[in-house]
């Protein structure tokens, strides 16, 4: 075992994992700003200068308040519940490349916890458990709206993942590899995947969506007939741990749609610029992050702008839409590199 | 390094197999039987077949179990509300059981304890090598399957679609 090899990846994981909880945290904060600036109003302003210290004052609130585990819930699911969500948002950050390597001297600092030759298929996998958290935390809630949106949001990620995966084929066809480092090197220049596969693109975007709950997709917690969906009983930290989960997947989401879809860490012109390679690596890192976060910003812009589904168009758009475009998607695919290329 | 890993992940998977089938909660055996498919997606990994390990996960712990667990949560089974079993049922159970041991047993008995050693790395399970088999040298079972797979799909929204009185 290469000791320098663990050194590394540990430090890499501690840093991704508190900048995801810091994102995390600041998103909640964006959220309300975005908010707020689209219905007109100022949004959070009294904790520290612009309400910047409002996300910290909010976590202290969270842990301050009393915990109530309801007597009739079952106790060890109902506490593994939220933990479980947590980690499998927190599990994907591991196969995303942040940026080119950095170098010290004659050590290469790659930054990329781990690059899987089977990067995307293990991006399926987390995202295919991350329904047990919702699940596990709604059931054991032993209540009625609990329970109705657990089964709403196994439901809806089971429909969503199937054209999310037919998305990836797509692009896989392309990229002719699943490590998604190597996905990244090929869009270098301005040959972003998004140019080559539109569709795929918009398939993985409203799947992305529907995935990590956000609106227009919620129901699982549509306050207006759930009460608080899936975790209704929650309090305390606990409720704290799946509100902070859903803005790390969606802080993960956007960093991988833009390392799929919009060239990760490239940007035209980054080889012009004759920068020796640690300053192209924080220059990558940069161009990563500011992509992120426009696609951020995006998940607010549609959740503040785009009306609730009905639950049983959530299911016809899933099925009936989304899978065939899907699968027509990978056909014209396959048939353009069999024919033109 | 890894035979430590490959004890590990065994007493993993035996300890949660037994959950599965002792649990008395239907919920706990499935959430014991996903635990125990991921202890299973590590021997995958230290055999070096990442693909299968992955595809293993995805679709057994990411659709099948999730299924499972989607029927007893609709179901809302408890303890009080199982049916009990008749007396003439465990007998029979018991009986069948113990004949299952004594083939068991016959069976082991000839059988001599090898030293275990760890197979060699190869490249056998990486996804271009499956890949590459799936589409050359077993290509017609492969396509076959994917027919048998769709057909069982259609079979599946012929019978879920409703009748037009």
């Amino acid at each position: 075992m290469d000791w320098s090899i663990l050194l590394d990846k540990t430090i890499l994981i501690v840093i991704i994992f508190v900048i995801s909880l810091a994102i995390a945290a600041y998103s909640t904060y964006g959220e309300r700003k975005v908010a707020a600036f689209l219905q007109d109003r100022i949004g959070p302003d009294r904790a520290g200068p612009f309400g910047l210290l409002q996300p910290l004052a909010d976590g202290l609130k969270f842990f301050l308040k009393e915990e109530i585990i309801p007597t009739a819930s079952d106790k060890f699911l109902f506490i593994i519940g939220p933990c479980i969500f947590m980690m499998t948002a927190l599990m994907t950050s591991a196969i995303i490349p942040w940026g080119m390597p950095l170098h010290f001297g004659s050590h290469v600092f790659s930054l990329q916890v781990a690059d899987l030759n089977v990067g995307i298929l293990y991006l399926l996998a987390v995202v295919s458990i991350g329904g047990y958290g919702i699940m596990i935390g709604g059931w054991s809630s032993n209540n009625k709206f609990a329970l109705l949106g657990a089964l709403r949001a196994s439901s809806q990620m089971i429909s969503y993942e199937l054209s999310m995966g037919m998305a990836i084929i797509a692009l896989l066809l392309l990229s002719q590899s699943l490590s998604i480092r190597e996905i990244v090197d090929m869009q270098q220049g301005f040959h972003w995947n998004v140019f080559y596969q539109p569709v795929g693109f918009l398939i993985f975007l409203i799947c992305a969506f529907a995935e990590c709950n956000r609106a227009p997709f919620d129901l699982p917690e549509s306050e207006s007939e759930l009460v608080g969906g899936y975790h209704t009983e929650y309090s305390s930290m606990k409720l704290g741990l799946f509100l902070f989960a859903e803005y790390i997947n969606m802080f993960i989401s956007s960093a991988i749609i833009s390392c799929l879809f919009f060239g990760g860490y490239h940007f035209p012109g980054i080889d012009s610029l004759g920068l020796s390679p640690n300053w192209a690596a924080i220059v990558s890192i940069i161009v990563l992050f500011a992509k992120i976060f426009f696609f951020i910003f995006f998940f607010m812009w549609v959740r503040w702008t785009v009306p609730r589904f009905r639950y049983d168009q959530l299911m016809r758009l899933g099925w009936k839409i989304l899978i065939p475009l899907s699968i027509l998607n990978v056909l014209a695919t396959g048939a353009w590199l069999t024919f033109f290329k | 390094m890894s035979q430590l890993i490959f004890f590990i992940l065994s007493a993993m998977t035996i300890a949660s197999a037994l959950v599965v089938v002792f649990s008395k909660h239907p919920m706990y055996s499935v959430l014991s039987l996903v635990v125990c498919f991921f202890t299973i997606a590590g021997h995958y990994i230290l055999l070096n077949a990442q693909f299968l390990a992955i595809t293993h996960i995805i679709v057994y712990a990411g659709a099948i179990m999730v299924l499972f667990l989607f029927v007893v949560m609709l179901l809302n089974l408890n303890r009080e509300s199982e049916p009990h079993k008749p007396g003439k049922m465990k007998f029979a159970a018991t009986i069948s059981a113990g004949m299952l041991f004594l083939i068991l047993i016959a069976a082991m008995k000839s059988t001599t304890m090898e030293t275990f050693s760890f197979p060699p790395p190869s490249t056998n399970g990486m996804i271009q090598h499956v890949g590459q088999r799936l589409f050359t040298d077993y290509l017609l079972p492969f396509e076959i399957s994917s027919i048998l797979f769709l057909s069982a799909m259609i079979g599946a929204v012929v019978l879920a679609k409703k009748e037009k009185h």
